[in-house]
Parts: C-alpha cells; sequence; structure tokens
C-alpha cells in the first residue's frame, strides 16, 4: 500500500514530464532528445530562486513556464523548422531531428556545467510529514504530485475543449490531412513543440522539490518520458498518463524491494515487454 | 567472386597503409603509440557503426554497451583461468548474441525506437554489472596480462583490417545490396522478398560483435575494469559523431573523421576537460546543418566541381 501510494506519487510528476515529450513528439513530430535537459533548468531555476529569493517552486514555475516556452519555441523555429522543409522522407526527418537534439542536449549540459559545476544541487522544500491514510508521505512528493495532476488536468481539456487544441490533436493523427481542413500546421506545429517545452520545465521545477538532480541527469529523465510515451502510445494523453503511473509504481517497488540502482532497469524491463507485445501503445490500435 | 583492376589496386593500396601503420610502434615515441591505439580503436569501432548505420540509417548508440560487455567477458574469463586469447572469440559471440536479442526487440519496428533503445541499453548493462556486484561483494576486476601497448596496436589494426574486408565484401554480396534497398526504402525492399529484419540483424550483429572485440583487446590496457569506466556512454556517442563526421557512404569514410576528431578531442580534453560535453554537443549541430554528408560528401562534390571544371575546360 505504502509502496503504491508512493509510486502514483512519483508517477504523477512522471505524468507530466512526459506529457510535455509526447506534445513535442506525437503532436509536433519532432523526437526530442534534449526535452531532459530543458527539465533540469527548470529544476535549476526553482533552486536558483528558493536560495536566492525564498520564492516557492510553486511559484517559480510561473516565470519557468513561458521562459521555457519562448526558448522552446525559438528553438523549433530557428533550429527544426529548417529540418522540416529539408528532409525528404519522414525517416530522414526522424534522423535529422535525433541528431540535432541531441547536440542541443550536450550543448546544454555543456552550458550548465560551466554556469553551475557539476555539483548536485538539492533544497529544502516542504519536507515535512503528511500523513494519507495511515501512513505518512513527504509534504514535497503529495504538493508536486497534486500540482501535476492539477496540470494535466489542464492540459487534457485544453485539448479536447478548445480549437488550438482540437487542431493540435488532428496534427498528431494526421499532419497531411489536417492541412487539409485549413489548419496552420507550421504555426501550430511550433506552438505544441514550444507548449511541451514549458509542460517539461515545469515538471522540472516540481520535482526538483524532492529530488537531488544535477547538471547531466536530464537524459535519464529523457528516457523515462521517452518510455512512457511509447508505452501510452505516441499522441495519446490518456495512455501517457496510465503508463506514468504504472512506470512510477514499478520503479518504486524495484527501488523498495530489489535495489535502487536498477530503477531504470525496470523501465527497459517494462518497454521491452511493450514493444515485443504492443508496440503501438497501451491503448492504441495497430496501424497498417 | 571476379576482381576487377580497380579492386585489385584499392586492395593493394589499403595493404600498404596497413603496414605503414603497423610502423608506428618503431618510432619508440610512448605518446604517439598512445594516441595510436586510440585512433585505431575508434576507427575499428567507427567503421563498424557505419557497416550498419550507414546503409540503414538506423542511430546505434549501443557500442558502449558491447564494448563494455568485451571488457567485462575478458576481465572474467582471465579471471577465471582462460587464456586471454581465448576470451576473444568468446566475448565475439556474447556480443553477436546480444545484437541479435537487441535486434529481435527493436529492429522490426521504426528507427526511433531503436535509438531509445540503444541510448539506454549501455546504462541498463551498467546497473545490472553494478547490481551483481554488489550482490556478490566485488568491487572491480583486475586484468593481468603480459600484453603490451603495441600488442594492444597491433592487434586493433590487424581487426580493422578483418573489419575492412568484411566491409568489402558484404558491400559486393546479396545481403550489402539488401541493406542498400532497405536504407532507401524499407517498403519497396519487404515488397521485393527482402526479408528485411533478417538482413537489419545480421549486420547489426556483426557491427556488435566487433565492438565487443575491441572490448577486449582494450582491457588489458585498463588494468583495473569497474562499470563506469566500461560502459561510458561517452564511447557511443563519440563513435557516432566520428563516423558521420567523416561520412557512412564510403567505406573509408568514418576512418576520414575518426583521425582530425581524435586529435581534436584529446587536445580539448587535455587542456579544456569541462568542455568536452559542449565540444560534443557542437559536432552534433555542426554535422546535421553544415556537413549532412561528412568529410566523404565534401570531398566527392569537390572532386565533382573539379571534373566539370575539366570539361569545360
Amino acid at each position: 500500500m505504502d509502496i503504491l501510494i508512493t509510486g502514483l506519487l512519483l508517477g504523477g510528476t512522471y505524468a507530466l514530464i512526459a506529457m510535455g515529450l509526447n506534445l513535442q513528439y506525437g503532436m509536433a513530430r519532432i523526437m526530442n532528445l534534449a526535452n531532459g535537459e530543458f527539465l533540469v533548468a527548470g529544476g535549476f531555476a526553482a533552486f536558483w530562486f528558493y536560495t536566492a529569493g525564498q520564492l516557492s517552486p510553486l511559484l517559480t514555475i510561473f516565470i519557468v513556464a513561458p521562459l521555457a516556452f519562448l526558448l522552446n519555441w525559438l528553438v523549433y523555429v530557428v533550429m527544426l523548422r529548417p529540418l522540416v522543409k529539408r528532409a525528404k522522407s519522414h525517416g530522414q526527418l526522424e534522423v535529422d531531428a535525433i541528431l540535432t537534439t541531441f547536440g542541443l542536449a550536450f550543448v546544454s549540459v555543456g552550458i550548465m556545467l560551466a554556469l553551475f559545476g557539476g555539483d548536485y544541487f538539492s533544497y529544502s522544500y516542504l519536507a515535512r510529514p503528511i500523513t494519507l491514510i495511515g501512513d505518512t508521505y513527504a509534504l514535497n512528493r503529495v504538493t508536486a504530485a497534486v500540482a501535476a495532476v492539477v496540470i494535466c488536468g489542464g492540459l487534457w481539456l485544453w485539448l479536447n475543449r478548445t480549437r488550438a487544441g482540437m487542431s493540435i490533436r488532428a496534427i498528431a493523427v494526421d499532419p497531411k490531412s489536417a492541412r487539409l481542413v485549413g489548419i496552420d500546421v507550421p504555426k501550430l506545429s511550433a506552438l505544441a513543440f514550444a507548449l511541451g517545452g514549458a509542460v517539461t520545465a515545469v515538471g522540472g521545477a516540481l520535482i526538483s522539490t524532492f529530488l537531488t538532480l544535477d547538471a547531466s541527469t536530464g537524459v535519464l529523465f529523457t528516457l523515462k518520458a521517452l518510455v512512457i510515451v511509447i508505452m501510452g502510445g505516441v499522441g495519446d494523453v490518456r495512455g501517457t498518463i496510465a503508463a506514468a503511473l504504472l512506470l512510477g509504481i514499478l520503479e518504486t517497488f524495484v527501488a523498495t524491494l530489489i535495489d535502487p540502482g536498477l530503477t531504470l532497469a525496470a523501465a527497459y524491463l517494462l518497454f521491452v515487454l511493450i514493444l515485443l507485445f504492443r508496440p503501438q501503445g497501451l491503448f492504441g490500435r495497430r496501424t497498417t | 567472386m571476379s576482381m576487377t583492376k580497380r579492386d585489385w589496386q584499392s586492395i593493394t593500396l589499403s595493404a600498404v597503409l596497413l603496414a605503414v601503420a603497423a610502423c608506428l610502434p618503431l618510432t619508440g615515441d610512448a605518446y604517439m603509440l598512445s594516441i595510436g591505439i586510440t585512433i585505431a580503436m575508434y576507427a575499428v569501432l567507427a567503421t563498424s557503426w557505419a557497416l550498419f548505420s550507414g546503409p540503414t540509417h538506423y542511430i546505434s548508440l549501443a557500442t558502449a554497451a558491447f564494448f563494455g560487455l568485451g571488457t567485462y567477458t575478458t576481465a572474467i574469463g582471465i579471471e577465471n583461468g582462460l587464456n586471454y586469447w581465448a576470451t576473444l572469440p568468446i566475448a565475439a559471440i556474447l556480443g553477436a548474441v546480444l545484437a541479435a536479442l537487441v535486434g529481435l526487440a527493436t529492429l522490426r519496428l521504426s528507427g526511433v525506437y531503436f535509438v531509445i533503445f540503444t541510448l539506454g541499453l549501455a546504462e541498463l548493462v551498467r546497473q545490472v554489472v553494478t547490481w551483481g556486484q554488489n550482490v556478490s561483494g566485488q568491487k572491480g576486476l583486475y586484468v593481468l596480462t603480459d600484453i603490451t601497448e603495441v600488442h594492444i596496436y597491433w592487434q586493433l589494426l590487424v581487426l580493422g583490417g578483418i573489419v575492412y574486408l568484411t566491409g568489402w565484401a558484404i558491400g559486393r554480396s546479396r545481403l550489402g545490396f539488401a541493406l542498400r534497398i532497405i536504407g532507401d526504402d524499407e517498403e519497396v525492399a519487404r515488397h521485393s522478398g527482402i526479408n528485411t529484419s533478417r538482413a537489419k540483424i545480421l549486420l547489426f550483429m556483426v557491427s556488435g560483435a566487433t565492438a565487443a572485440v575491441v572490448g577486449s583487446m582494450l582491457a588489458p590496457r585498463y588494468i583495473y575494469i569497474e562499470p563506469a569506466l566500461a560502459f561510458t556512454p561517452m564511447l557511443s556517442f563519440l563513435v557516432v559523431i566520428m563516423a558521420l563526421l567523416g561520412g557512412t557512404g564510403r567505406l573509408w569514410g568514418p576512418l576520414v573523421g575518426v583521425i582530425p576528431f581524435t586529435l581534436l578531442w584529446e587536445a580539448i580534453s587535455a587542456s579544456f576537460p569541462n568542455q568536452t560535453t559542449l565540444l560534443l554537443g557542437l559536432s552534433f549541430l555542426v554535422i546535421v546543418y553544415l556537413l549532412p554528408r561528412g568529410f566523404v560528401g565534401l570531398i566527392e562534390s569537390g572532386k565533382r566541381k573539379l571534373r566539370e571544371r575539366e570539361a569545360f575546360a
């Protein structure tokens, strides 16, 4: 029971990060391998604001989100759009995007190392116990999970109830047909990419309240987010959330009962099973 | 198979170059030899990487996993009384098996799944090995042999020769032809009756086995082996960059990338050790935006321009 709830709390935050990646990969069709670095940058911002200005991470996210949005929008328009235009096939774009975002990831790590050094950073925020259904949990984990749920809910409403959100989902389904019904694909792809980056950075700010980060941990989060997105089905919001919760529980389970060093191995095991048995995602339908 | 005059020419040229490279230890300069080993190591890794990734466009980041597997095979083998030379074929077989397993799980699917899976593979194996060591209470392994740096260098050169011959033979075989079609259009390949998964897995196995043997050969150089050293993810990225920088369109392409990049990398690591990550990132961006076909592309378009100019003159 203890494991289950801790896992769900962790999974809630994972859901937020994976939603960010899903917006970028599922909707904007760019496999962003620098995703984890934006998460760490969000965490750095939260750390900096908290230690320098005593600003609560829950308020920091309102600064982090617009900044990350702008930055990701620029990345898309300046660096990725030329690749989209140049690509002769989807495969070619995929390879180019992977290499570019890898480059971006390393450049970001390099810059963060230069600015902040290679130390781990952590701060104590809401590190108080809270009792839920008979067991005690850290208040910061609970807060982060609740904030993640609120943001995920907001995103879900936006994607399903607004015109822009529905257009973005249409692009996820079929970018070619989306153009035929008058959707401005280039503009909305940039929007989805920027929004995805903002969501991830916010996730980073929330995660930094209870996990220790350092400049080079980004890639681990990228991997986890990728596993979640693929498990949930690319472009599928519902699947992403289910997969994130599943991964959160599995990781907590493995960390508590076997060895905390094996969490990525656990995520990978799940990934292999999905690839072997349901490569189209948990709720996805097989495409031809 | 029949050999043309051109084939003999290129084989002779390669043999001569290899022989010249083999004379490097005669200079007696320890630093030169150490750089030579690094270059030879990356040349073998990048060339065998390009054998698979060049035609198929699947970017493999699993080099470090195979390399570490080989290193550990040799270390554990020697500890249990095996002869060093016996561990090399075992490493090759294990590397091929691991590649086959990874290939079976991911190569039937789109390229992205493959990249993600290989990206985490080295980390996955590292976590498992570390965990195994924690359970057994062992920290690292010593590899004590009477193999010197010169021996390692020559071994790598021989392996390099084998890789080139293999690449050349594959390029002329039905398998190589099938792979080029797959790289062009997988759909077309499947419709013309090519078993695309089998072709990709076979080639990935060649590449994986080679990287594992390189790991084995390098094990005596490290003397003390621990997971963080054997499975360093940086290795995978460096191999990708060097191969793409050189260009994967030709068998000799990666070599053209390996030599200048290794020298640059050594220089930067020596004077600005904190900026290596930045250099790695910038290299990726340079490749995508400025050198999409590598130095090979640059050389070939230069040649074409020269020819056109001659034709007009």
